[in-house]
């Protein structure tokens, strides 16, 4: 029972952490169709920024600032960078980010050294919030539940709700439309870039004291977002906040489990000594995302709730 | 001489300076850039320091070493390359430490060397690689560890958990890989023999450097009423497990192998107190020479982003040093047979080079966070300090071999 | 229209076309590979050939995967890696002298490493190949971390950590070589880059060859002409993989280890990074690129401790700016000279030069300076006797002169090229 209940807030959170991160990545990637290596990359300069700003005023200033200048940074990236490459067409653009990635973390290393940097949950948040079957469960993951909880309902009314969403949705599908109707296609791709990344550095913000903030944070998030983006089907946000939910409860389900192989598959007669028998299932959790990404891709390549394949 | 080499020549000038007279050459072999190049740089400081101060001192035979760099990226392949770059310019004495399967590529490499270059041996002094293997089935009389191997670490680990008679049940949480598979068998055998009466309640391997968040683990560790956890988990692992761990407001002692490594005490603050333990083979705060307080003080003015941690790196040093003197050459195999057997005293006692399987036996201490300590880490207020019963004497340490070494022939 | 030709045969090369883009280059890498051990290189030196005789086709085999196929993937040196261990295996047991394998030569292994290496590409190619564009490029990065992840669960075939290592000097001896000093293994290397190159030179000229760049460009029309695309892509896929796999069978011999990481992405990027800095849409790209790259990656770590950075940069500044690589910037400026105004050119490319130098120039004092403020152990950036330190105004002028002054020049260029009438 205890595992069940863990399994669940744990899962929760992270998938709710991980659909901040993928919600950026995924309205970058139905608006230009490129998958942004460096996405990641802005999730860690949030955590940088936020550990600056905190050490020099509050965290609850850094919050609200460290996500906006992560968001410049992506919108500067988009204007100087990724619009020049467009025209070399999707590859060139993909291989852009990838290259971007490694700059980022290199200049990261050289401004804020190559050890981790000791950015701290805010004190008035340090403490724990209930304690169940003996462990304490601490109020700063609450925090974070409802920082995400807000940003989807913010989203989801921006997009949904307002005018400007209209036209961003509209931009996505039909960008020479939107451009005949006198809108600046240009500067809206430009906006939803910035937005994308400021939201990924929101995520960096809230989740780089509770995990590392080190160079090598973007490398560690990187490849579990695309899966996510995938698994969830291109240009649904719908979809990468199921997706973003399902890896985590799966993740966090499958630790839990200490069956091995031998055990479920006993009907075959699989030795528990051998080296497949052997396997358990919660050592294959941190695998399972990417098990579940290439199966998605063989057998609904379209995504959860994708409307269109890849 | 390349302008990195110049640079930090630069910084350790009596090494450039006093390089005009003969000169040994060493290499360092180890990451000095990208994700693990922290690592590799924390205990090449160490030796650059540790070379300086010989050639300060007059040398080794009056000769002056000079210490080149070389990175190899964590990779075995890599390294090969570098290890012949090395061997050309001149090197005969590799270090080398980050990574079993890279020290396992060097070994291999030099024995093949060796075999097919005689007269132009090299000798490969390990720092850091813990794989108990090198120094039992796969031994080699060109490969000298300076580091206490995993067994060993293990035995000081269950030897201080003897003693600790509130500790009834034990969780064992690993990577999945040859080296975490290995600590997680040391433990199981050698708890059963030195407390028959402890449950090992959970012996959990995971995927190596792919787990983002520990805490379903520390979950699963609670709930099965563990006293004590050992891991041998390094780098992010560690640092994650860790900081899952304070924050579940955990008490159960983590005994770990790589506790004291870069940047772990500060990413957890004073949630490591009394959380986190590391065994090493010495520690900063420990009662000293001011002899010894000198050299901290001074590794830590020269090089501040980084702790003085790698003890053994200067040990390594000045057995070299005194081998060679003993044996009145440089010669690697000179050198090698006069390391054999040697008993060398050390500012944490005495370090002795095993003849039969050329793996030092030196004290352990069993270290938690405080911050009543003498010298802080990361740059902040907490330290290491030695747990009570925490000294373990080298004796009870020492693991047997099954090294049976093919010696060449004494010069 | 009435100048159109009517005669095919007008459209063929000439014999003497032929001879100059087909043959010759191919003459002189023989030539360059006959010469090398004539110049006595230091083993050292014959250390970094043989990483880049194994770069060169592996990045050969990427290309066409790339180039040629226009599959982009971010796990191809998972075939690599599968075909590499396969030959650690036999030559374990050439070793062991089991079976029919203690007669079989060490010199062939990278034969051995081709089927594996196409086996493996054949089997995942079955299912990944299916589809073109993003879908494939993320199946094979999920495949590459399956298979790297389950690399370290299976210990007898992967070694774990360690790896698996074995000695090559075991077997029957071919062409008088033991195999075991360097100069031998030069010349192995020298054969099987040789093999590699014309045979995968031969392939793009093959039906499948043209098939698979058709269906890179248009798979509908390819369709429409009665082949399948999902069928073209898996075989050139397997074919792909394969040459991989004859990469990782060099590499087998040349090391004799291979372990787990040789199927990570960290390989599966670097390959990548080799073939599009070399350009990807020449066949000599990946060539320039893996000799560039290697030679970066092994000897710049002696020069600068920033060396990621710089080749960070220079990916994004070949992606940005020369999309067609070193191979487009070399033939590119080859074509300049012999072009009509070769002197307007080659002043033009002379001055753009200068730009390029001088800002590059600005960017190596920042990073060097940087890396030193950075690391704090008190060093300073002393090239050729000068002295930059980080609080100097001459090194901050150092920086930001030459970075204007080249921008400048650059952006005249730019705006003069615009205002000319094409």
């Amino acid at each position: 029972m205890e595992t069940i209940v863990f399994a669940l807030l744990n899962g929760v959170i992270y998938g709710l952490l991980l659909f901040m991160l993928s919600s950026g990545l995924t309205l970058i990637f139905s608006m230009m169709g490129v998958l942004n290596f460096a996405h990641a990359s802005f999730y860690m300069l949030g955590a940088y920024f936020a550990f600056t700003i905190s050490g020099s005023t509050t965290f609850w200033i850094a919050l609200f600032v460290a996500p906006v200048l992560v968001g410049l940074v992506g919108a500067v990236v988009e204007r100087y960078g990724l619009r020049k490459v467009h025209a070399n067409g999707h590859v060139a653009e993909l291989l852009f980010t990838f290259g971007l990635a490694y700059l980022i973390e290199e200049i990261v290393k050289i401004v804020y050294g190559k050890t981790a940097v000791d950015y701290r949950i805010p004190d008035l948040l340090n403490f724990p919030a209930f304690t169940i079957y003996g462990a304490s469960f601490p109020a700063y993951r609450i925090f974070m539940l409802f920082i995400a909880i807000g940003m989807l309902i913010g989203l989801w009314y921006l997009l949904k709700k307002t005018r400007a969403g209209l036209i961003i949705q509209a931009a996505l599908t039909h960008p020479h439309m939107v451009g005949h109707l006198g809108h600046n296609v240009p500067l809206i791709f430009m906006t939803v870039f910035g937005i994308g990344c400021a939201m990924a550095g929101l995520a960096g913000v809230i989740a780089g004291n509770i995990f590392v903030t080190d160079p090598a944070m973007a490398v560690q998030m990187g490849p579990i977002v695309f899966v996510v983006v995938v698994v969830g089907g291109i240009g649904s946000l719908e979809g990468a906040f199921l997706a973003s939910l399902l890896i985590g409860l799966i993740q966090n389900f499958a630790v839990g489990i200490n069956a091995s192989f031998a055990e479920i598959f006993w009907f075959t007669g699989l030795s528990p000594t051998s080296e497949i028998g052997d396997i358990t299932i919660s050592s294959l959790a941190p695998v399972m995302p990417f098990l579940l990404l290439v199966l998605m891709l063989i057998f609904r390549p379209r995504g959860l709730m994708g409307e269109q394949e890849l | 001489m390349s302008i990195k080499t110049a640079a930090l020549a630069a910084a350790v000038s009596a090494v450039a300076v006093t390089a005009a007279q003969a000169e040994i050459k060493m290499a360092f072999i180890d990451p000095l850039s990208g994700p693990f190049g922290p690592s590799g740089e924390a205990a090449y400081t160490s030796y650059l320091l540790e070379a300086e101060r010989i050639n300060e001192a007059g040398g080794v035979n009056g000769e002056m070493i000079e210490l080149t760099g070389y990175d190899n990226k964590v990779n075995p392949k890599e390294s090969l390359v570098q290890l012949q770059k090395a061997i050309d310019s001149g090197a005969r004495y590799i270090f080398q430490g980050n990574g079993s399967s890279v020290a396992a590529a060097i070994i291999d490499a030099v024995n093949k060397h060796n075999k097919r270059n005689p007269g132009d041996e090299v000798l490969f002094f390990n720092y850091a690689a813990v794989t108990p293997a090198f120094t039992n089935e796969s031994c080699s009389f060109w490969h000298f560890r300076f580091d206490a191997h995993a067994d060993m670490k293990m035995a000081a680990i269950t030897d201080y958990i003897r003693s600790q008679d509130d500790i009834k049940k034990v969780y064992l949480i690993g990577q999945d890989y040859i080296f975490g598979q290995a600590v997680a068998a040391a433990a199981e055998s050698q708890l059963t023999e030195k407390r028959p009466d402890i449950e090992i309640v959970g012996n959990e391997l995971h995927p190596l450097g792919k787990v983002k968040d520990f805490t379903p683990y520390i979950q699963k560790i609670i709930s099965s009423g563990a006293d004590a956890v050992i891991t041998g988990n390094w780098g992010a692992d560690m640092q994650l497990l860790m900081k899952a761990a304070a924050e579940s407001g955990s008490d159960i002692p983590y005994m770990t192998f790589y506790g004291g490594s870069l940047g772990a005490v500060s990413a957890l603050g004073e949630g490591a107190m009394d959380l986190l333990y590391q065994v090493s083979e010495g520690i900063t705060n420990l009662e000293a020479s001011d002899e010894q307080y000198e050299l901290i003080e001074t590794y830590k003015e020269r090089f501040p982003e980084y702790d003085y941690y790698y003890h053994r790196a200067h040990v390594a040093m000045r057995m070299f040093k005194e081998a060679a003197e003993k044996a009145g050459s440089v010669d690697p195999i000179a050198v090698a047979y006069a390391l054999e057997g040697m008993v060398h005293q050390d500012a944490y006692g005495p370090v002795t080079m095993r003849a039969e399987d050329h793996q030092a036996q030196q004290n352990l201490y069993i270290s938690t966070v405080s911050d009543d300590v003498k010298y802080g880490v990361d740059n902040i207020e907490l330290g290491w300090k030695v747990v009570e019963g925490g000294e373990i004497d080298a004796s009870v340490a020492e693991q047997p071999t099954t090294c049976e070494m093919e010696r060449p022939e004494k010069p | 229209m009435s100048d159109a030709t009517q005669n095919h045969a007008d459209l063929a090369p000439s014999t003497g076309a032929k001879f100059r883009q087909r043959t010759l280059p191919i003459l002189i890498f023989v030539a360059i590979i006959l010469a090398i051990p004539m110049t006595d290189p230091s083993r050292t030196m014959l250390t970094l050939i043989h990483q880049m005789a194994i770069n060169i086709v592996f990045a050969l085999a990427y290309n066409m995967l790339l180039g040629k196929g226009g599959m982009l993937s971010f796990g191809h040196a998972v075939y690599f890696g599968l075909g590499g261990y396969f030959c650690m295996h036999v030559m374990n047991w050439i070793e062991e002298g089991s079976g029919i394998w203690g007669s079989y030569p060490t010199f062939f292994l990278p034969v051995m490493g081709f089927v594996a290496g196409g086996l493996a590409a054949a089997v995942i190619g079955s299912f990944s190949c299916r589809r073109a564009g993003t879908t494939f490029a993320m199946i094979s990065l999920g495949v590459a971390e399956l298979v790297f992840s389950g690399a370290f669960m299976f210990d007898s075939l992967f070694g774990g950590e360690q790896g698996i290592n074995g000695d090559r000097m075991n077997g029957p001896e071919v062409f008088g070589l033991s195999m075991g000093p360097m100069q031998d293994i030069y010349w192995f290397m020298a054969f099987w880059t040789v093999v590699g190159i014309v045979a995968m030179y031969a392939f793009t000229r093959t039906p499948l060859g043209r098939l698979s760049e058709a269906t890179r460009d248009n798979p509908q029309r390819v369709q429409f002409i009665g082949y399948n695309p999902t069928r073209v892509r898996w075989l050139v896929f397997t074919i792909s993989g394969a040459f991989a796999g004859l990469a990782g069978g060099m590499s087998a011999v040349n090391y004799e280890i291979f372990t787990p990481e040789a199927l990570s992405l960290i390989p599966s990027g670097f390959v990548l990074i080799m073939a599009y800095v070399g350009g990807i849409t020449y066949f000599a790209g990946p060539i320039m690129g893996a000799i560039l790259l290697t030679y970066m990656s092994s000897m710049m770590s002696d020069f600068t401790e920033a060396w990621l950075l710089y080749l960070g940069l220079m990916f994004v500044i070949i992606v940005m700016y020369a999309p067609r690589g070193i191979a487009g910037i070399v033939f590119g400026f080859w074509d300049g000279l012999r072009g009509a105004q070769s002197g307007e050119f080659l002043k033009r490319t002379l001055i753009q030069l200068a730009g390029c130098l001088l800002m590059l120039l600005g960017l190596i004092v920042l990073v060097e300076v940087s890396i030193r403020w950075s690391n704090g152990w008190g060093e300073v950036f002393e090239p050729y006797g000068m002295h930059f330190g980080h609080d100097s105004i001459l090194t901050w002028i150092v920086i930001v002169v030459p970075i204007v002054a080249g921008a400048a020049i650059l952006r005249y260029l730019g705006r003069e090229k615009e205002e000319m009438p094409a």
